[in-house]
């Protein structure tokens, strides 16, 4: 039975050229490298609010003012990371799904765009933060400003990737939407939000305890009263804290997730991140409370199952993505597959034999005035240029005269614009057009 | 046709793309590309001078080290994320172009990218050690051999691109074969590289010239010293820059011109070529002058001055790359894709049926003489905009009133005519790509336009419309 719907849906026609490389390829290219340029996001994001909290506590303490400094040092070489990271998977989605997220950063397009110039910005910020550490000592709020303008727009610019990618989710949406903040405001945005953030300080806190931690790392003579086990306590309880969190939040995200998207795979697959993230609370819980050697075999542990969490979390973001579009790419294959028949049709149209040519024109140059000089000459009226009652009578008794003009002509008109040549014509064709515009009545 | 298409009314789509690529290209010939063994070799003649005169060679240490900071802090911030921008900015304004294109290039994008990432880590290491690497001779050899791979992944990551750029001048036998390798290896290829090698080492020495007339002070000994040596660096560059940019210029219109639909183009381009003589002789006369000025006499140097080679390579690299952008016309990839997005081989159905039916973006499917400005404004969309704005830069208003005059209203029949025939005579124009009520509805609310003169927003602003359509629910179960 047919069944025919009337649909408000977009469906666009596919790119009609094949994929690079097997789909499987690409989707393990596009979750990996995603995952491995969040990381270094994350990294950045958190430990530029770290940054901050610590420069902010270093006025009372200098202790904590060496240790902002220590973490601002990673964010030069993370953000970097960050952004060359990005390029595999912005590679990726753009030719997995180049309709669906080309849509919605055009429906969002004037601050997608800003994101460049932004974070620009905001990078600079970063280095004028740090190079200005000594010179600007006794003007602390001048430099913790500076500090808080780059944090804000790292706390701002996610806002606009993650309206971004959730958008492109609802091709059903796309005819509602008006401009960045309508898409802002879909559900969704806002539980991916605070997932996000929190995901940042876990992973930043893991990070800087291994780095405080490091054998390398020499605390003599940097650090007045502040130990290495109490910088590490402080990192692993913001990891253990931020991980306790995500217990609130990944269940709110998870949980508003719009239905169209959610199988029993999907669900089967965060339920194995999220028990994993058990297991690293407790690990780490136990290295608090044991004081155990960072790094040590326990803390490497915690990275291995923090890992395998993270590759479960991609795993199920990506399930999602192609659950939801599952039925919207069916349609687009399926109307790329008609156009493309439509369009050999029109070509074996094109080769039916004309009937106009029956009536052979009087003239063989019309047909070649028709297609080349209409275009700016009328019979009676001044279009582009002069009309060719004036044209006929100035070369009235002179063929040679105008097609020497066709081919190359000058300039005699100063209120005109200079006409274009058509030195491809044959001499042939130069005596027809000139016989037809001699010939033909123009009024 | 199948995607919203983003619309700027005032500045156009093409202005905010070349904004940022051009920003790009310049940080990267100038600052990346040309820095890297500028840098290096200024740290290896101080590492050689530090054996006999430590003084002298710590200066030039020092005044390497500054250069490299200051290439350090642009390529990783505005460098970097203009070369994304490049991507957002041009996904906005082509979206079908870019989608087509990095579906045949993922290879070289992807091989493209692992050299950033190589280039990003050897960047760090290069600048981020240097403090510590004069610790000891051997730490500041093994420095300075980063630094050598520094510029040869720098100069990587050009030689990959330089190859997308090409192809999309000049399709080689793409068209035919639709394989990689047949892109990379077109004819415009290697000129290109040719050309924008030495270019990049001028001007990095016209850069880095200026970066240390400003930043060593006057009293400093050595300052002479250093700056002799860059204006030596700039001359020795000049005359393969000079070459470089006659091969270029030589290749262009052999390989192009034989690529234009009508040979009527030769002569546009004509007029557009030869003011590019003008610029590359004083151009290359400017660097010159710097160059010998700097190696004989180097205290003679004006510092401001300094800012006008600069500048003017920074001119010249411009003019081509518009050229490059100039002569890609009317195609946005040769012979695959015209400038508007559509594909050339679906030009028969649009224009045999109408091209409103087939986008999913507009409402309309028939001109009726009731719908027949909003089909107008549809069809502006889908056809114009990727190039014209109403009002703005290049605005299709004032194009037709350049041609028609503004003593009497746009007539539409005209600009029917024009429209239907322009891509005889204006050989940088696509055909039009619809049927000829189409076509009426765009004269007609082109007149409108200038009747009543509103500003277009694109669909970041308004929204888009969706067509609704019928879709048969049977399919979807299979």
């Amino acid at each position: 039975m047919m069944v025919a719907i009337l649909t408000q849906i977009p469906i666009p026609k596919d790119i009609p050229l094949p994929l690079p490389l097997p789909e499987w390829l690409l989707v393990f290219i596009l979750v990996f490298s995603f995952l491995l340029h969040i990381l270094f996001i994350n990294l950045m994001v958190g430990s530029s609010i770290l940054t901050f909290w610590y420069e902010l506590r270093g006025k009372k303490n200098n202790d904590y003012d060496r240790l902002a400094r220590e973490i601002a040092t990673t964010i030069t070489v993370n953000k970097s990371l960050a952004v060359v990271l990005g390029v595999a998977p912005l590679l990726s989605i753009n030719v997995l799904y180049t309709l669906h997220f080309y849509s919605s950063n055009t429906l969002t397009g004037n601050i997608w765009i800003s994101i460049v110039p932004w974070v620009a910005v905001a990078f600079l910020l970063f280095y004028l933060h740090k190079y200005s550490w000594d010179r600007l000592a006794d003007n602390k709020p001048l430099h913790l400003s500076i500090l808080g303008a780059g944090v804000m727009s790292f706390l701002l610019i996610p806002f606009i990737f993650l309206t971004n990618i959730n958008l492109m989710l609802f091709p059903e949406k796309w005819g509602e939407i008006q401009g960045f903040f309508d898409a802002l405001t879909l559900p969704n945005v806002f539980p991916r939000y605070f997932h996000f953030v929190t995901a940042c300080m876990a992973v930043t806190g893991l990070f800087l305890a291994w780095w405080f931690g490091r054998k390398k790392f020499r605390m003599e003579g940097r650090f007045e009263n502040l130990t290495k086990a109490e910088i590490k306590k402080q990192m692993l309880n913001l990891a253990l804290a931020a991980t306790g969190l995500q217990f609130i939040f990944g269940p709110l995200l998870f949980l508003t997730l719009p239905a169209k998207g959610v199988t029993w795979g999907l669900f089967w697959v965060i339920l194995a991140g999220a028990t994993i993230a058990v297991i690293v609370l407790v690990q780490l819980w136990k290295i608090l409370n044991k004081k155990t050697q960072i790094p040590g075999k326990r803390f490497y542990l915690v990275l291995v199952l923090f890992s395998f969490l993270v590759a479960f979390m991609g795993t199920g973001r990506h399930l999602y993505r192609e659950n939801a579009l599952k039925t919207h790419k069916k349609m687009m294959a399926e109307r790329t597959a008609a156009h493309w028949e439509a369009v050999r049709k029109a070509h074996e149209n094109l080769l039916l034999p004309e009937i106009e040519t029956e009536k052979e024109s009087a003239f063989p140059g019309q047909d070649i005035f028709q297609t080349n000089c209409a275009v700016c000459h009328a019979a009676t009226t001044r279009l582009v240029g002069p009309p060719m009652t004036e044209a006929s009578e100035v070369y009235q008794n002179d063929i040679s005269g105008l097609k020497q003009w066709i081919k190359k002509p000058g300039r005699k008109r100063l209120d005109y614009p200079v006409m274009t040549g058509f030195p491809q014509f044959t001499d042939q064709q130069l005596t027809d057009v000139a016989n037809y515009v001699l010939e033909e009545k123009w009024n | 046709m199948d995607f919203p298409l983003f619309h700027l009314d005032f500045m156009g789509n093409r202005m905010l793309v070349a904004i940022i690529a051009i920003l790009h290209v310049l940080i990267n010939h100038a600052l990346a590309v040309g820095f890297a063994p500028l840098v290096t070799v200024l740290e290896f003649r101080g590492y050689l001078k530090s054996k006999t005169k430590p003084n002298e060679g710590k200066a030039w240490d020092e005044m390497a080290r500054k250069l490299m900071f200051f290439a350090f802090i642009i390529t990783t911030s505005v460098g970097a994320l203009t070369g994304v921008g490049i991507w957002f900015a041009t996904s906005l304004a082509n979206p079908a172009s870019l989608g087509s294109l990095i579906r045949v290039f993922y290879f070289a994008w992807f091989t493209e990218w692992i050299i950033f990432v190589l280039e990003v880590i050897f960047i760090m290491i290069y600048f981020l050690t240097w403090k510590r690497s004069n610790e000891s001779p051997r730490r500041k050899r093994q420095h300075i051999l980063f630094g050598v791979w520094l510029s040869i992944f720098s100069w990587l990551t050009m030689a990959i691109i330089v190859g997308i750029l090409a192809f999309m001048m000049d399709p080689g036998s793409w068209v035919e074969k639709k394989s990689l390798v047949s892109g990379f290896l077109n004819p415009i290829y290697l000129p290109q590289l040719i050309f924008r090698t030495p270019v990049a080492m001028m001007m990095a020495g016209c850069v880095a010239l200026m970066v240390t007339a400003y930043v060593m002070k006057k009293q400093n000994t050595w300052k002479t010293g250093i700056m002799k040596y860059i204006s030596f660096w700039i001359l020795l560059w000049m005359p393969l820059a000079a070459s470089g940019a006659f091969i270029y210029y030589w290749h262009i219109p052999r390989v192009m011109i034989g690529n234009l639909p009508v040979a009527i183009g030769t002569q546009q381009f004509q007029n557009w070529y030869g003011s590019l003589v003008t610029v590359m002789i004083v151009v290359i006369s400017i660097g010159f002058l710097v160059g010998i000025l700097g190696t004989f006499s180097p205290r003679r140097l004006p510092k401001h001055l300094l800012i006008i080679p600069v500048i003017s390579s920074f001119l010249f690299l411009g003019v081509f790359e518009r050229l490059r952008e100039f002569i890609r016309k009317p195609y946005v990839i040769g012979e695959y894709m015209y400038a508007n997005g559509i594909l050339v081989e679906e030009y028969p159905l649009y224009q045999q049926t109408g091209l409103l039916k087939h986008t999913p973006y507009s409402a309309l499917s028939e001109i009726t003489e009731e719908n027949k400005l909003p089909a107008g404004e549809a069809v502006f969309t889908l056809t114009c905009t990727r190039c014209h704005t109403t009002h703005g830069i290049n605005s299709v208003v004032k194009r037709f009133e350049l041609m028609y005059g503004t003593e009497t209203p746009l007539n539409e029949e005209a600009m029917k005519t024009y429209m239907k025939n322009m891509h005889n005579v204006r050989y940088y124009m696509p055909p039009f790509p619809g049927n000829d009520e189409e076509l009426g509805a765009l004269a007609a609310w082109i007149a409108e336009q200038q009747r009543n003169p509103k500003t277009l927003e694109g669909p970041q602003i308004k929204g888009v419309e969706v067509k609704e359509i019928e879709y048969k629910l049977q399919n979807l179960e299979k």
